[in-house]
């Protein structure tokens, strides 16, 4: 079963702070994966917190090719990370041969464009990259998007740990707010992009559990909107209803969890807003999600947050210090990295709520 | 001897044969008095005895005057197996017979010079229906636990009315961040995902049809089930569409606006909206053919709601005066939806056709934003009467038409955005739940079901022939007719009791099935979790095939 695991500190974190966390709930996962997906850069990247971050995993011939379609684009490199891999024997993974991490500047003519014009711009890269390199499996494309670097792959977390360095902490490779997990998709293919978390425009989602309703999500996120696509796992299809909900209805948050756990109609019945309530239920009733999961959420302005499905038939906990708040399945991941810390004020969330960690630290509870 | 006469009628060349042993009869005339299709009849035989008394044959000859019962010869008066004279034997002397040699087609037409007609029972070939092929295959496992039927909550709702796609939603952001209204938006009915299918006034009996409009309400306000009833094309009793009960009940009109002149004149003194109004194009049972309501069966009452005389009604099979399916649609629905002002969902019933898909392709475009749902009706249901070459022959199987029309609206993008609701021989083998089940993951939002209603009431007939007798308004158990004393046999007590406890047994059954697939919720398209023992079904409907 997934584990999975968030954390959001005031200082800039080393992803070792992560791999620490999902290593001490290693008896509750399969060992054959870890990806993460770090917001809020710090070390290299933090001087170019606004331009585009290309995260990728690729042979040769992948590099070349995503190379030539950003330059073709107008995309100009400024910065470039290859993480120093460390190719001993005996390591369970599945590399690819590059890993790179590249920042980029827009096309001259984009400079000026409104934000909007810019995001737009970011995901037609990216798909365009991604299917140029899934043609003849010359490649992954995870993100390409300001302040963001994802990292994902096929092995035992603790060996992938050990090849990319991430054991030893450092101040190059760091970030405010790390989601990770331990374990590849198990229910269908085994391919990278099928790892949690996944991201879109900004926004990451990862969940543990299952999504009873991947049929209908999918029938439905597939003609919604040309990002949503893969479905390489059903937990991707609560990504994308995220990004629908927030980004593209622009609705609040609140309502992520309207739609994706509708209260049962004698409950809605009963509230003061049960007709817009009635109306989501009936307008996004393929985006219904039931269970069991719980969902680990990241906004684009960084705001992290927890919900789980409607009868929480998934555990979660989230535990915290003075500067680091932590979001874990179990609560031994927390004991581990904030071993000091005040448990009896850790929150073990409620079927009907969302757990908000917001910029400040501050951890709201929302009831729906 | 008396020169024979081949071509006479015998029962050996009728469907049924009335198998009789006159040594356990006590002559008490119950089966005769009850035969509503006069199909046995009192006969006196001539009898001659020859006996002997002595050491060595003396044979005396006795006659005598035997009464007995025997079976009406008569292609008009034949039985039709029903086996009413079987259920008031008390010496269980009496009983039909099916016959294999029957000559009937053949020898009804020849004689009558006319087309066979019957209640609307379809003898679909084939044993095993698609919907048994099918199995709930995706069981919750270790990642992904069951429901507890008993203990969780369960939304059993489907919607009647038009949903609006989520960016058309009349909605703006509030300072404090909730989403406040900001314009109309259609009405939307939350309703149980089992209507009790449009059977009208005049095809059923009055007390039939007050059983189900009393199970109807019982359910609604005892039992916390919100089932819909619909009136079927024919009117409804002034009275009712004065009451509060109205809101239970889906109003019809079908092409022959039966019944729509009084509604519409009721309206200023109606207390109540209906929930729904259903638009009928086509049936399932016999599509291409009008309702037919034969003459025997329009009694006074029938006649002063429908504002008609005693004569055979046909309602055409299309709605008279309108050109295309875009115009009748859009002419019907501004209409109607205008009549209660815009505050009641109207749907549209058409039959499962080879063209039922564009229709309804044609209906997702919707511009007003009014059509409330597409009901889809197949073979193998169906109540009323028809030529039997009609619902013999003609007509779609439900369960690929629905498939297709869901699929269509998934590529679309617009699934759920008109609710689908199926029917056609659902609950054929007693098992409603099941099958609604499977048509939910299917595409349904839901069923609706006639035949199994009057099945609850205590119908006898059944696909293999028995009864259908619906047609002659000699129904012998009272459901499908007018005649007074036929009628009586019929308690709506208890056709509501049976309803109620059917749809409470059923509602059970339901969440038994959804809980092991791990829905809270009902399972509109969840055909992931359904898988077929037959790889032409499964390949058909697009779901697992598995043996
Ligand atoms: S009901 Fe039975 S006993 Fe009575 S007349 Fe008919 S066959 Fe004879
Ligand atoms: S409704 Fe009456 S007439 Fe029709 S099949 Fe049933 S019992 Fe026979």
């Amino acid at each position: 079963m997934c584990r999975i695991g968030a954390i959001k500190s005031v200082d800039y974190l080393h992803p070792s702070q992560a791999l620490l966390l999902m290593q001490s709930q290693q008896k509750g996962h399969d060992n054959s994966g870890f990806a993460m997906v770090m917001h809020d850069l710090g070390g290299i990247f933090k001087n170019y917190k606004n331009l585009p971050t290309l995260s990728l995993a690729c042979t040769d011939e992948g590099l070349k090719r995503a190379e030539d379609i950003l330059h073709e684009a107008g995309f100009s490199r400024v910065l470039q990370w290859v993480p120093e891999t460390n190719n001993e024997p005996g390591l369970d993974i599945i590399a690819m041969p590059n890993y790179v991490f590249e920042t980029f500047n827009y096309p001259r003519h984009y400079r000026k464009a409104s934000q909007k014009e810019k995001e737009e711009l970011l995901l037609d890269m990216r798909l365009k990259l991604r299917f140029a390199l899934e043609e003849d499996d010359q490649g992954f494309v995870y993100s390409f998007w300001p302040d963001v670097v994802t990292l994902k792959e096929i092995g035992n977390p603790k060996d992938i740990g050990t090849y990319f360095n991430l054991w030893e902490p450092d101040d190059q490779f760091t970030a405010k707010v790390i989601t990770a997990q331990c374990r590849q998709n198990t229910n269908y293919d085994i391919v990278r992009y099928a790892a949690h978390p996944f991201f879109l425009q900004g926004y990451t989602a990862l969940a543990n559990g299952e999504n009873t309703f991947y049929q209908k999500n999918k029938e439905f996120q597939r003609s919604l909107h040309r990002g949503y696509t893969g479905f390489e796992s059903d937990s991707q299809c609560f990504l994308y209803t995220l990004h629908y909900v927030h980004r593209e209805l622009g609705w609040p948050l609140p309502y992520f969890k309207h739609v994706v756990t509708p209260l049962p109609f004698e409950e809605a019945t009963r509230r003061e807003d049960r007709d817009q309530l009635f109306a989501i239920r009936q307008s996004l009733a393929h985006l219904e999600i039931n269970g069991p999961n719980t969902i680990i959420g990241v906004l684009p302005d960084n705001i992290l947050f927890t919900c789980c499905d409607a009868k929480k038939l998934r555990p979660v906990v989230v535990g915290r210090s003075e500067d680091k708040v932590i979001i874990s399945s179990e609560v031994c991941g927390i004991n581990e990295v904030l071993p000091d810390r005040n448990w009896e004020t850790d929150i073990y969330p409620h079927e009907r709520e969302i757990v908000v960690i917001d910029n400040e630290l501050e951890v709201q509870r929302w009831k729906q | 001897m008396e020169a024979m006469k081949v071509n006479d009628v015998t029962p050996n060349d009728l469907p049924w044969k009335v198998e009789y042993d006159a040594s356990r009869c006590t002559l008490c005339g119950s089966c005769v008095a009850a035969c509503s299709f006069r199909a046995i009849e009192p006969k006196v035989e001539r009898r001659r005895m020859i006996w002997s008394e002595s050491e060595f044959p003396e044979p005396k000859a006795r006659f005598s005057a035997v009464p007995v019962i025997r079976q009406a010869k008569s292609i008009r008066n034949y039985c039709r197996g029903c086996g009413i004279c079987e259920k008031v034997c008390p010496n269980d002397a009496i009983g039909p017979v099916r016959n294999p040699d029957t000559r009937h087609p053949v020898i009804t037409r020849c004689l009558g010079g006319d087309s066979i007609k019957r209640g609307g029972r379809k003898n679909l070939e084939g044993s095993v229906r698609t919907l048994d092929r099918i199995r709930v295959g995706r069981i919750s496992q270790m990642t992904d636990p069951s429901l507890d039927a008993q203990r969780h909550t369960f939304d059993l709702l489907a919607p009647f009315g038009r949903i609006l796609p989520p960016e058309q939603l009349a909605f703006r952001v509030t300072e404090d961040g909730r989403l406040a209204p900001s314009g109309q938006s259609p009405p939307v009915n939350w309703i149980y995902p089992v209507i009790i299918g449009d059977m009208s006034i005049g095809a059923l009996s009055w007390r039939m049809w007050e059983g189900a409009a009393m199970a109807t309400a019982y359910l609604n306000e005892e039992c916390g089930l919100p089932v819909r009833m619909c009136s079927g094309e024919g009117g409804v009793p002034e009275r009712l569409l004065k009451s509060r009960y109205l809101k239970y009940m889906i109003l019809q009109i079908a092409s022959g606006h039966f019944g729509w002149n009084r509604i519409v004149k009721t309206m200023p003194s109606m207390v109540e909206d209906p929930a729904g109004v259903l638009i009928k194009i086509g049936q399932g049972a016999k599509p291409g053919d009008g309702g037919l309501l034969q003459a025997q069966k329009v009694a006074g009452h029938i006649q002063s709601i429908r504002g008609v005389p005693k004569a055979d009604l046909l309602s055409p099979p299309n709605h008279q005066g309108l050109y295309s399916i875009e115009e009748s649609v859009q002419k019907m629905f501004l209409s109607f939806n205008a009549a209660f002002k815009f505050r009641v969902p109207v749907a549209i019933k058409v039959a499962a056709s080879a063209t039922s898909v564009s229709v309804f392709n044609n209906l997702v475009r919707d511009p007003y934003n009014i059509v409330g749902g597409f009901f889809l009706d197949g073979i193998d249901g169906g109540t009323g009467a028809a030529h039997e070459v009609s619902l013999d022959h003609t007509g779609h199987p439900i369960v690929s038409k629905l498939r297709d029309c869901y699929l269509a609206a998934v590529t679309q993008g617009r699934q759920g955005q008109i609710p689908l609701w199926a029917a056609g021989g659902l609950g054929k083998t007693g098992d409603l739940a099941a099958d609604a089940f499977k048509m939910m993951c299917l595409g349904a939002n839901g069923v609706f079901t006639g035949k199994l209603i009057l099945q609850m009431a205590g119908c006898v007939g059944n696909d293999m022939g028995r009864c259908n007798a619906c047609n002659t308004g000699l129904c012998p158990v009272g459901i499908t007719t007018q005649e007074s004393a036929l009628a009586h046999r019929l308690d709506p007590e208890k056709v509501a009791q049976n309803i109620v406890n059917y749809f409470l047994a059923m509602d059970q059954e339901f969440k038994k099935l959804m809980a092991p697939i791990g829905n809270s919720a009902l399972p509109v398209g969840r055909s992931d979790a359904l898988v077929a023992t037959d790889k032409a079904v499964a390949d058909r409907l697009q779901i697992q095939y598995v043996c």
